[in-house]
C-alpha cells in the first residue's frame, strides 16, 4: 500500500516488504475507552508515561466511574482516559477526541458521539458479540451495519490476537485475556511513535512478585506493536515531535501528587512536623496514600474515625506545634465546618484541602465540579473569615500546597485549598523545582518562648501589629500555658468574655486579618498580549486550561481578551476590583452556577456576565472560544470571522 | 519525683523552642503545690455543683505526679463538665461538642512528650462524641479521659443524657425517657479499653487512687466520675453516697483482693454458669469460690461481666479500676514507624519532588 497524502514525511520498511509511512502531527487525541476492568486508566497513564518521556507536551482526562466494578460490558462500566498530546505547550485534554479506541460495544456507544466525523476509530471486534451489542441496546452489529461509515474504522481482534500471543504464556484465557490493555498499548505505541522501555520497566516492577505475568503484559505489549509494524490495518505511522519547552529536568505529575509533594515540601521548608488527619473520600484519598508513603520526612497521617476526627486531630497536632491538614472532598467539608470555625476562633493554622467534585450530597463523586467556593468562604455559623486559595493546572497543585502552607503558618489561620476531581486526576509535565529555591516558611513559624504581657504574662491573643496573627505557644513551653477555646476570647488575654464591646471588636479583627492577607500576595495579573483588550475573562482553579486554550482562539482570529486567573480567592489582590472596572465587560466562566461571579458582583459591583455548565467535566475550549467571541463582538460592534485555524491550542 | 515517664522532646522547631524556654526561666518546675495548678479566673459552676470537688480532687494529687504544668495539656468539649481547663494552669483547649478525644489524638500522637487528658460529660463523649470515644480506646492512644457522669444534659438545662435510666422525666421527656442508657464502663470495655475504672466525685481518697492509676498508665485511659448535678438531677448517686446503704451496693475493686462487699463482707461476687458473673451471700459460697479481682487480665471478658452486675439504679456498683493492662501505645507505634522509615529511607526532598521518571531538556 502507498500512501498518496502530501503530509507524508518519510517511508519506512517494515518486514514482510510491507511499506509503511509516517505522517507528521503537531498534536492529538486518543480517547482510550473501555470496561472499567479493561485497565484503560492503566493504560492511559502508561501512554502518558511514554509521552511525558517523549518530550511532548500534554494533558489528561480520565473519566471513570462511581463503581469499582460496574456489571461487565454495560454503559454504567464504561472507563475512559483521554491524553491531548502535542509539539507545542498545549492547555487542555482536548474538546473530542482524534482518535477513540473501543474496547467494547458499551465503549462504542457511550463516546462515539464525541468522535468528530472522520475521526480515527479503532474497536475490539471480538468484543462485538451478540450478547454484548444486545446489553447495550444495539439491535445490529454496527460494524456490520454500515452506521460507522462515517468515520475511519478498523475493527481488530484485540482479544484474540492477545490470546495467540500468550499461547505459550501458561496463563488460562481468562488470565491471559486481562492482558489485551497491553496489546492495545503496544498498538498505540506504535502508531505514534513512543518510547517502549519506560512501559516494559514499568511492568517488570509492577509484577515482580509474578514474574509470569509480567512477562505475559510484556509479551502482549510487545505483540501489540508488532502487529502496528507488520498489519496492513494500519498503514500510516504519526510523529508528533517534542515540544519547545524551557531547559530543566520534567517528570509528569497529577494533581493529587503534586499536591502531597507540596504538602512534603511545606514541611521541610518550614522545619515543622506535618499531622494529616483525614478520612478517605474520593477524589482525595490518593493526598492520604501519598503522604502515608513518606514517613522518612517526619510526616504523621493518621486515618481517622469520620472527617470530623480527620480535622479535630489536625487541629491537636497544630496546637501542639506541628502543620496540621486535613484532607477531603465537598461532603466532608461540610462534616468538618464547625471543627473549621473552631480553628478560626483559636487562630491556630490548618490546611483544609478539599478536592471538589459534583454536588450536592453525595453528588458524582468521580467527576469534576467546583461548586464549594461558597462553601468554604461561608459555610461556617458566625462570622467565620479564612483565606481560600485553588490552583490551576496539576502541577500548580504543589505551588498551592506551599502557598497555603504559607498563609496558614503567617496569619495563624485555617486555609482551604480547593482543587477538583480534573486537576487531582490529571496530568501534565512538570519542571521539577529545587527544593533550595522553594520559599522559606521557617520565618512564618516563630512560636512563642516568651512572656509578652507588661506583668510578664502571657497574653496569648495580643496580636502582631502587623500581620493580626497571634502569638503561637506550644506545650511544653515553660511560662506560657495558656487556655484556648471556642468561646468568644476577650482581646490580649483569650480569657472568655461576653462583653458585647469586645465581640464587635473580635469579629471585626479575625476579619481584618484576613483581609490583610492581601497585603502579601501578588497584585492582579492580566494576560493580554496588546494590552487594549475591552473584554476580559476571569476564572478560577482548573478552569484555568480551557479558558486559555478558549482565549488563544478568540485572538488567533483577531479578536483581544485580556486573561485573568485568581489563585486568590479569599482575599482576592487588592487591585483586583480596579482592574476589573477598566473592562467593558467581564465574563467569568466556572463549572457551578456563578458563584465566583457572584462574589465580584457583591464585592466590586461590576457587572460580572457568568457563564456556567456542571456537567462533570472540563469546560471545551471552543464552547468559551464561542462564549467570548459573542462577547468581544457585541461590545465592539465588528464582526471578525471565527479562528482561522479551526480550534488548534 | 516524676512518677509519670514522658518521653523526650522532639527535635527541630518544637524541641527548639521548649529548650528556649527553659534556658530563660531555669530547669522545668515540677516540684509544685495544689495551687500551681489554679488559675485567675473565676470558677463559674452552680454552687454545690460536684465538679468543684473534682476540680479540687485533681489540683490536689497533681503534684505528686511530679509533671511540669507546661507539659500537660486538658482537651475538652462541650458542657458543664468541659468549662475544666479554664480552671487549671496547663495548657488546654475547651473545644467543640464531642470531638476532644479526636483533637487529644491528633496532639498525643504528634507530641507523644506531653501528657494529655481529656474532660469530658456523658453527653460529650455517649452522645454527639460517641465514635471519638470508642476509636480514641480502640487505638489506645496515650490520654487520660475523665468522664464525669451526672446523667443529666446540664448546661442545656436539663434534658435527659445517654446515662440517663430508662423512664427519666425531664423537660423534653416528659411522660419519661424511652431511651436504654449506656453503661460507661461496659462500652469502654467493648473497645477493649486498656485502662478502665470508676470513681465517686464526693470520695476523694478513691477518686485520687483511680486518677494517679489511670495518669501513670500508659495508654487510653478511662475514668468514669459519679457526679452531682445538684441542679438538674440532685441526688442521682445518693444510693451510693449514703453511708449506710453505698456500703450495701458498691462493690470495692482492689486488685488482688476477693470481692467482698456489704455490711460486714454479707456479700461477694462468684462465677455464675454461663461465664459470667453474679452476688452471692459470702456465708453460702466456699471462700475459694469468691473471685479475686484482677484487672490485670488480658481478655477484657472478666472486667465486662463485672461491669454488668450493676444495675440501672446503681445496685451492685463495682467502684475502683476494672481493668489495667499493657499494650502498645499509638503514639508509640506511630514514632516507631516514623524512625524505621527514617532509618530505610533518606528524606531528601530533591529526590522526592523527581520521582522516578525524569527527563531533561537542554538548553
Amino acid at each position: 500500500m502507498t500512501a498518496t497524502d502530501p503530509a507524508v514525511t518519510a517511508g519506512s520498511s517494515a518486514p514482510g516488504g510491507l511499506v509503511k509511512s509516517v505522517v507528521e502531527l503537531d498534536r492529538v487525541v486518543i480517547r482510550l475507552a473501555g470496561d472499567s476492568g479493561d485497565g484503560m486508566q492503566l493504560t492511559g497513564n502508561r501512554f502518558t508515561s511514554e509521552t511525558a518521556s517523549f518530550g511532548n507536551d500534554l494533558s489528561t482526562l480520565p473519566n471513570f466511574p462511581a463503581e469499582i466494578r460496574a456489571p461487565t460490558g454495560t454503559l454504567p462500566g464504561v472507563s475512559s482516559f483521554q491524553l491531548h498530546f502535542a509539539d507545542h505547550d498545549i492547555m487542555t485534554p482536548g474538546d473530542a477526541p482524534d482518535v477513540l479506541v473501543a474496547m467494547n460495544p458499551a465503549a462504542l456507544k457511550a463516546n462515539l458521539a464525541d468522535l468528530p466525523g472522520g475521526g480515527l476509530l479503532i474497536v475490539d471486534s471480538d468484543e462485538f458479540t451478540s450478547r454484548n451489542l444486545a446489553k447495550v441496546g444495539y439491535a445490529a452489529n454496527p460494524l456490520e451495519d454500515g452506521s460507522l461509515e462515517g468515520w475511519q474504522t478498523v475493527a481488530v481482534p484485540l482479544t484474540s490476537m492477545t490470546l495467540e500471543a500468550l499461547a505459550h504464556s501458561g496463563l488460562g484465557k481468562k488470565e491471559a485475556e486481562r492482558s489485551k490493555n497491553m496489546f492495545t498499548l503496544g498498538l498505540l505505541s506504535w502508531m505514534y511513535h513512543r518510547p517502549t522501555e519506560g512501559t516494559v520497566r514499568f511492568l517488570e516492577r509492577q509484577f515482580r512478585r509474578k514474574p509470569d505475568i509480567a512477562a505475559a503484559n510484556i509479551a502482549a505489549f510487545r505483540a501489540g506493536y508488532n502487529y502496528g509494524e507488520t498489519t496492513e490495518a494500519f498503514a500510516v505511522s504519526y510523529e508528533i515531535k517534542p515540544a519547545p519547552m524551557a531547559p530543566g529536568k520534567y517528570r509528569n505529575i497529577s494533581g493529587n501528587q503534586a499536591l502531597s509533594l507540596g504538602l512534603v515540601a511545606a514541611g521541610q521548608r518550614s522545619g515543622l512536623p506535618i499531622f494529616l488527619g483525614a478520612y478517605p473520600i474520593t477524589p482525595a484519598s490518593d493526598i492520604l496514600h501519598e503522604l502515608s508513603k513518606h514517613k522518612a520526612f517526619g510526616i504523621r497521617t493518621f486515618q481517622a474515625e469520620d472527617e470530623i476526627a480527620g480535622v479535630a486531630s489536625a487541629i491537636g497536632a497544630s496546637f501542639g506545634g506541628a502543620l496540621g491538614i486535613t484532607t477531603t472532598s465537598g461532603p466532608g467539608v461540610s462534616l468538618k465546618s464547625e471543627a473549621i470555625a473552631l480553628a478560626v476562633m483559636i487562630e491556630l493554622p490548618l490546611i483544609v484541602v478539599d478536592v471538589q467534585r459534583g454536588g450536592p450530597s453525595t453528588g458524582l463523586p468521580t467527576k469534576t465540579e467546583q461548586s464549594d467556593l461558597l462553601q468554604s468562604m461561608f459555610g461556617r455559623n458566625g462570622e467565620a473569615p479564612l483565606p481560600v486559595i485553588a490552583p490551576r493546572s496539576p502541577g500548580d497543585c504543589f505551588d498551592a500546597a506551599i502557598e497555603a502552607a504559607r498563609i496558614a503558618l503567617t496569619y495563624r489561620t485555617p486555609v482551604i485549598l480547593l482543587s477538583d476531581g480534573y486537576l487531582a486526576n490529571g496530568s501534565e509535565p512538570w519542571a521539577v523545582p529545587a527544593g533550595a529555591d522553594l520559599p522559606d516558611l521557617t520565618g512564618a513559624v516563630g512560636f512563642a518562648t516568651e512572656p509578652n504581657g507588661a506583668d510578664g504574662e502571657f497574653l496569648p491573643y495580643l496580636r502582631n501589629p502587623e500581620t493580626l496573627a497571634r502569638p503561637w505557644a506550644i506545650p511544653g513551653t515553660a511560662g506560657m500555658q495558656h487556655r484556648v477555646g471556642g468561646l468568644e476570647k476577650a482581646d490580649g488575654t483569650g480569657n472568655i468574655s461576653y462583653d458585647p464591646e469586645n465581640h464587635d471588636f473580635m469579629v471585626r479583627t479575625r476579619q481584618a486579618k484576613i483581609d490583610g492577607i492581601a497585603a502579601s500576595i501578588p497584585a492582579t495579573e492580566v494576560d493580554d498580549p496588546d494590552g487594549d483588550a475591552r473584554v476580559a475573562v476571569i476564572g478560577w482553579g482548573s478552569t484555568y486550561g480551557p479558558i486559555g486554550a478558549g482565549c488563544r482562539r478568540v485572538r488567533r482570529s483577531g479578536r483581544k481578551v485580556a486573561q485573568i486567573h485568581l489563585r486568590h480567592l479569599n482575599p482576592f489582590p487588592a487591585d483586583l476590583g480596579e482592574v476589573l472596572r477598566r473592562y467593558d465587560r467581564v465574563v467569568c466562566p466556572e463549572m457551578n452556577l456563578g458563584q465566583l461571579a457572584l462574589l465580584l458582583r457583591a464585592k466590586y459591583l461590576v457587572d460580572v456576565q457568568s457563564h456556567t455548565q456542571v456537567r462533570g467535566l472540563p469546560f471545551r475550549a471552543a464552547e468559551l472560544a464561542a462564549v467570548l467571541q459573542d462577547v468581544i463582538d457585541s461590545t465592539s460592534g465588528a464582526e471578525l470571522a471565527a479562528d482561522p485555524t479551526g480550534g488548534a491550542e | 519525683m516524676s512518677t509519670i515517664d514522658l518521653g523526650m522532646p522532639l527535635e527541630g522547631p518544637i524541641a527548639d523552642a521548649i529548650t528556649s524556654s527553659v534556658a530563660s526561666q531555669g530547669e522545668k518546675q515540677t516540684a509544685l503545690k495544689a495551687k500551681d495548678f489554679k488559675t485567675d479566673q473565676e470558677v463559674r459552676w452552680c454552687p454545690g455543683c460536684g465538679d468543684y470537688v473534682i476540680l479540687n480532687a485533681v489540683q490536689s494529687f497533681l503534684p505528686s505526679l511530679g509533671i511540669a504544668r507546661e507539659d500537660m495539656v486538658i482537651v475538652s468539649g462541650i458542657g458543664c463538665s468541659s468549662r475544666f481547663p479554664y480552671y487549671m494552669n496547663t495548657y488546654g483547649m475547651h473545644s467543640i461538642h464531642g470531638r476532644a478525644p479526636a483533637i487529644a489524638t491528633g496532639l498525643a500522637a504528634s507530641r507523644p512528650d506531653l501528657s494529655v487528658w481529656v474532660v469530658t460529660g456523658d453527653g460529650d463523649s455517649l452522645s454527639i462524641g460517641g465514635n471519638h470515644l470508642i476509636h480514641a480506646l480502640r487505638r489506645n492512644v496515650n490520654i487520660t479521659i475523665l468522664l464525669f457522669n451526672n446523667r443529666i444534659y446540664g448546661l442545656t438545662k436539663g434534658q435527659y443524657s445517654p446515662t440517663s435510666e430508662v423512664g427519666k422525666v425531664t423537660k423534653s421527656t416528659p411522660m419519661g425517657s424511652l431511651d436504654h442508657p449506656f453503661n460507661p464502663v461496659s462500652l469502654a470495655l467493648g473497645a477493649e479499653a486498656t485502662f478502665v475504672g470508676r470513681a465517686m466525685d464526693s470520695d476523694r481518697k478513691g477518686l485520687t487512687d483511680v486518677l494517679r492509676q489511670a495518669a501513670e498508665h500508659q495508654g487510653t485511659a478511662l475514668v468514669e466520675i459519679y457526679q452531682n448535678c445538684n441542679i438538674f438531677n440532685d441526688g442521682a448517686f445518693d444510693l451510693l453516697k449514703d453511708p449506710t446503704t453505698g456500703v450495701q451496693w458498691s462493690i470495692p475493686l482492689v486488685h488482688g483482693e476477693p470481692l467482698v462487699f456489704g455490711p460486714e463482707g454479707a456479700a461477694c461476687v462468684v462465677r455464675d454458669d454461663v461465664g459470667g458473673l453474679r452476688i452471692a451471700e459470702t456465708n453460702q459460697v466456699r471462700p475459694e469460690e469468691i473471685v479475686v479481682h484482677d484487672a490485670h487480665r488480658a481478655d477484657p471478658a472478666y472486667a465486662f461481666a463485672l461491669s454488668r452486675l450493676s444495675s440501672q439504679d446503681l445496685r451492685y456498683t463495682p467502684m475502683g479500676v476494672f481493668r489495667s493492662v499493657q499494650k502498645p501505645t499509638y503514639d508509640a507505634m506511630m514514632a516507631e514507624q516514623l524512625d524505621v522509615a527514617a532509618a530505610e529511607g533518606s528524606a531528601d526532598l530533591d529526590a522526592l519532588l523527581a520521582g522516578n521518571d525524569t527527563w531533561t531538556i537542554s538548553a
